[in-house]
């Protein structure tokens, strides 16, 4: 019985890429981000990071196992279900909170609606949605060097001028691992090169932010750049909207997926009430992704001409 | 009197408007931020849909079948006027907590469901305690679904505040959490096969996994195959002893019809002797 033969449908793809590989490939890709939210923020920061993808592989682990289905905490995808969540965190933050942010990721968003590849959102950001409209004091309080303040894209909105140089190797206020850009592209450089992700949507989505911010708030470099660096958009155009089971598999409607994006981020953080955005931009454009996956299907081979 | 106990049941348990018929699901979401609210909204609806049963049973006879709607309407709305100015009356705080939602009891689903559906059929006795039994149900689905989200969202029971403002989860007392909460409580009613809208008389499969292919898997596969090969064992025995059956039937009713044949032949014959000899 050792050797049954498995028969299964085209496509008859061989390959040695697995979800596991794809899995570690990211979390090796976010450790840059997460080592210099670490060095920047202290010891806790770790330990946000450590306690936040335990829960999230230990709730998996336990809703597995009270529901009788194949334990599938190796593929990596609970990992970094909960390394996104961390970086997500402020670094001061209770550790009960990302806790339950990573329960609520992995047991309500993934495994309710049948596990990896099943969730209609990315369950890290709706986690971290979930958390910060419970807790919005505490998951927008950000401190730095025990000095607390306001992060650049709230000093932007109140009409001060940041600095973008230390925006760029995240010398600012904000969470774990969207402080540092250049770290954030070094692993996304990574990514790239081991053609985890393509540079479709994250391209697509920051040029469509900056357009949208350049003509809607300032006609200045500066700004734009600000912008760019600041918040969540390059961890979220990365890491977060590229995610293989919430983002869109046609080519045109990755694009399509990008510029909706754009317009989101832009919209939320010029006209919304609060600075950031990337967060809900995603999430809402996870959702109609069934609907761009829809309109964009290419022609099948031999259904040239016809409609379906 | 049984028939107004049954009633009772029938709107409590058997045919909750919250969990098995899903209905009134708007006031349901909006309004159970807190115990309170969810008692004070389900005692409202009750109220209103015990008086407008009884009238509507009562007129049942006048009401002319082609106008009925607007006819309940315009009584389901008095009685809510009424309502609505006996809260603004003696218990002000509660009617500024519920605001809009009062008035539009009047469009509550389960209110004109009811009188569709049972008093405008039904006797004045039945269907006052028929309204009786699904205000009841609503206020304790209504309370049900409040107690888990005030205690969540803001740490207290009927008021009374036992976790600390840190520990609160605040999206329980927003819309998302009125959802989460339902959905929560409605599978476990699917769990424990309460009555609800889902698990009615569904066949029980006596498969490992209970039929259900969603939670298939390998582990069940060789328990399942093993129940499927007793199945099919028995039908085959079954239909072998049908068609053991069906041939004996077969030959008994040959055996039959050959014999009336030959009694019809030799009635024939005689018939024919006996014509002969008449001839």
């Amino acid at each position: 019985m050792s050797r049954l033969l498995n028969v299964s449908s085209s496509p008859h793809v061989r390959d040695t890429v697995t979800t596991n590989s794809i899995m570690y490939d990211v979390l090796i890709a976010m450790l840059p981000a997460a080592a210099f939210g670490v060095f920047q923020f202290g010891l806790h920061a770790l330990l946000v990071i450590l306690i936040t993808m335990a829960a999230c592989a230990l709730s998996e682990y336990i809703y597995e196992y009270a529901m009788k289905k194949p334990i599938t905490i190796a593929d990596g995808s609970a990992l970094v279900t909960g390394m996104i969540l961390a970086l997500n965190m402020p670094a001061d933050i209770p550790l009960w909170i990302p806790v339950l942010g990573g329960v609520f990721a992995i047991i309500v968003v993934k495994q309710l609606y049948g596990g990896l590849g099943q969730n209609f959102m990315n369950p890290a950001l709706a986690g971290r949605c979930f958390l910060l409209i419970s807790f919005a004091g505490k998951m927008s309080s950000f401190t730095l060097d025990g000095w607390s303040g306001a992060t650049p894209l709230a000093q932007l909105k109140s009409g001060q001028a940041v600095d973008v140089a230390a925006m760029f190797v995240g010398r600012i206020p904000g969470t774990i691992g969207e402080v540092s850009v250049i770290a954030l592209l070094v692993g996304a450089a990574y990514m790239v090169a081991k053609k985890v992700i393509s540079l479709r949507i994250p391209v697509t989505y920051i040029l469509t932010t900056a357009i949208f911010v350049f003509i809607f708030g300032q006609q200045d470099l500066s700004f734009v750049m600000a912008h760019i660096c600041g918040g969540g958009l390059i961890f979220g155009a990365f890491f977060m909207a590229t995610d293989y089971v919430t983002s869109p598999i046609t080519p045109n409607g990755q694009i399509v997926f990008g510029v909706l994006l754009g317009i989101l981020t832009g919209l939320f953080r010029l006209f919304g009430g609060s600075a950031e955005g990337v967060s809900y931009a995603i999430i809402i454009s996870n959702m109609l992704v069934p609907l761009i996956e829809k309109f964009t299907l290419p022609t099948a081979f031999g259904k040239e001409g016809k409609k379906s | 009197m049984n028939k107004c106990a049954e009633r009772l049941y029938n709107g409590i348990i058997k045919e909750n408007p919250t969990f098995v018929l899903m209905l009134g699901m708007c006031p349901t979401l909006a309004v159970t931020t807190t115990a309170i609210n969810g008692v004070g909204m389900g005692l409202s609806t009750t109220a209103v849909l015990v008086f407008s049963n009884l009238i509507i049973s009562a007129l049942r006879k006048i009401i002319p079948d082609r106008v009925r709607i607007p006819a309940y309407i315009v009584i389901v709305a008095s009685l809510v006027t009424i309502v609505q100015l006996l809260l603004q009356a003696y218990i002000p705080s509660l009617y500024e907590s519920l605001g809009i939602y009062i008035p539009l009891i009047v469009v509550n689903c389960i209110i004109l469901g009811r009188a569709e559906a049972y008093a405008a059929k039904n006797g004045v006795v039945e269907s006052a305690f028929d309204g009786i039994g699904m205000g009841l149900g609503f206020t304790v689905g209504l309370t049900c679904i409040a107690i888990f989200r005030e205690i969540l969202g803001g740490g207290a029971v009927f008021g009374m505040e036992f976790i600390p403002e840190d520990f609160r989860i605040t999206i329980f007392g927003l819309a998302p959490g009125a959802f989460f909460v339902l959905a929560g409580l409605t599978a476990l009613q699917n769990k424990f096969k309460a009555p609800s809208a889902t698990n009615g008389s569904a066949p029980k499969s006596s498969l490992a996994c209970g039929g259900n292919c969603a939670s298939c898997n390998g582990l069940a596969c060789a328990s399942n195959h093993s129940t499927l090969e007793e199945i099919r064992r028995k039908e085959e025995e079954k239909a072998a002893q049908a068609k053991k059956e069906a041939a004996l039937k077969a030959a008994a009713a040959k055996k039959e019809a050959e014999a009336k044949k030959a009694a019809q032949a030799a009635a024939a014959a005689d018939a024919a002797g006996t014509e002969k000899a008449g001839e």
